[in-house]
């Protein structure tokens, strides 16, 4: 029997919801490691049932937690992160040097067929991989190497590596996303990079069209066109038809194209989401009204979806990690907020439910779909 | 024996209920004792010291006879109370969190 598996991080603690394929009624699970700051939890597409979290506070550190029962229990497993060499400096908010130093992992990103494989995303930003399901980890050093690094600038939640996407079709090649350096691309498995920033414009740096320094939110792919890529910007919705070579804006009618999130239809490749935000001063939706939009020409033409999200006072935010799509046949949408609920469209988005609410604030939402 | 407590979320990771009981050679310093709690406890390694430096991660203290001890040298002899397991030595963590 088919069935739904969201795995959601928050500021206190990491939550699992269960449906079966009717997706009507959710099972909660958590929270687990409770207190701490879950910034990501995702499971393996080789094996649902392995899952990884990747827990932390400012007190005691990065810990990475992994199930092997679909969330039931966890065992925590390796948390030495240690950058490759002497890690050197990258530029501090004022545009001094600043020592590179691990803070946390944002974003944990199994490989597609191996549920040992895994990559994170860290803080300062670097990208790390662990081939025995999360013992050991090291640092895949192309990266912080391509050697414009003393160029990253954090930005307002630090120097993160947050999102990683890997091209199904060819698993050489691979896409991660930095705040505030920009978008990169592999193409040889990690062993070296290339920034892809050509045709983005951030009015944050001295050249606005600068190879890096772009504050990129989120990336996202439909695992069907490789070579097609949305981007939500700190400001500005992009796309890209050529790997990331060139850019351009859709944005089209946004009522604000600032944001955080954006993410693909599993059916239909140029089906995207996005949740504006009203501005970077202000981090919440314009209006007070909650809104997602949906391009279904893949941008540029933009449709408020309305059903079922608060349309008053709302004045949450929707955080970069925070939506995730299930690939049931009729496309399952879902994000969370900062005020603690997570909402989901079984429809494509044409109408939503609070799934669960009162969480502490939603740092991540991923989703699994249980054959 | 020496005697360590530790905040709340250590000992939930550690899965133990209350003060942790160490059996240490040699010299009882800061050094030796977290050597041997992470010995004991190998989720606890990265939690208390950072990795690499080996230094008392900044928003923990370190507590022994009512007096601070966080910014003694790690190789420093702990007070003979904590040595002879009359007294705790104490990983705490600093206020409003932990």
């Amino acid at each position: 029997m088919s069935g739904v598996r969201v795995l959601v991080g928050t500021r206190k603690g990491a939550f699992t919801l269960e449906s079966d394929g009717k997706r009507e009624k959710w099972e909660v699970n958590g929270p687990h490691f409770g207190g701490w700051e879950i910034y990501h939890l995702k499971g393996s597409p080789a094996d649902p049932d392995r899952l990884y979290a990747s827990q932390s506070t400012g007190w005691f550190g990065q810990l990475i937690q992994r199930s092997s029962d679909g969330g039931k229990t966890w065992e925590p497993v390796g948390n030495k992160f240690v950058y490759d060499g002497v890690p050197g400096t990258h530029q501090w908010y004022d545009g001094t040097p600043h020592p590179w130093e691990f803070k946390r992992v944002w974003h944990l990103e199994p490989s597609l067929n191996d549920p040992d494989h895994v990559y994170a995303g860290v803080e300062d930003a670097a990208i790390f991989q662990t081939t025995d399901g999360g013992q050991n980890w090291a640092e895949m050093p192309g990266l912080r190497g391509h050697g414009s690094g003393s160029k990253w600038t954090p930005g307002a939640g630090g120097l993160g590596l947050h999102t990683i996407v890997i091209d199904a079709s060819n698993q050489k090649r691979m896409f991660i996303a930095i705040s505030a350096a920009g978008a990169f691309r592999t193409d040889d498995g990690g062993a070296t990079w290339k920034p892809i920033n050509q045709g983005l414009r951030s009015q944050h740096i001295p050249d606005p069209t600068a190879e890096v320094g772009h504050c990129v939110h989120r990336i996202a792919m439909h695992k069907s066109r490789p070579d097609t890529l949305f981007m939500q910007k700190h400001w500005d919705v992009m796309r890209t038809d050529d790997a990331g070579e060139s850019w351009r804006e859709i944005s089209g009618n946004l009522p604000t194209d600032f944001g955080f999130v954006v993410d693909v239809h599993a059916h239909d490749p140029e089906t995207i989401y996005v949740v504006p935000i009203k501005s970077d001063s202000e981090h919440f939706p314009p209006d007070g009204k909650l809104r997602v939009y949906r391009s279904k020409s893949g941008g540029e033409e933009w449709e408020a979806l309305t059903k079922g999200l608060p349309q008053q006072n709302c004045y949450v935010n929707v955080l970069r990690d925070a939506m995730a799509v299930d690939s049931m046949d009729a496309c399952g949408v879902y994000f969370g907020t900062t005020g603690g609920q997570v909402y989901a469209s079984k429809d494509g988005g044409d109408s939503w439910t609070a799934i669960m609410r009162d969480l502490p604030a939603v740092l991540s939402v991923e989703v699994q779909t249980l054959k | 024996m020496i005697r360590v407590i530790l905040p709340w979320h250590l000992r939930n990771l550690a899965r133990v209920d209350s003060e942790v009981m160490l059996d240490v050679s040699g010299q009882i310093t800061q050094r030796t004792v977290l050597d041997a709690l992470e010995n004991e406890y190998p989720v606890l390694r990265g939690t208390i010291r950072d990795h690499v430096t080996a230094k008392r991660r900044p928003f923990l203290r370190f507590f022994a006879c009512e007096e601070d001890l966080s910014h003694e040298l790690p190789d420093a002899p702990l007070p003979d109370a904590v040595a002879k397991g009359a007294e705790p030595f104490m990983v705490v963590g600093a206020i409003a969190g932990g």
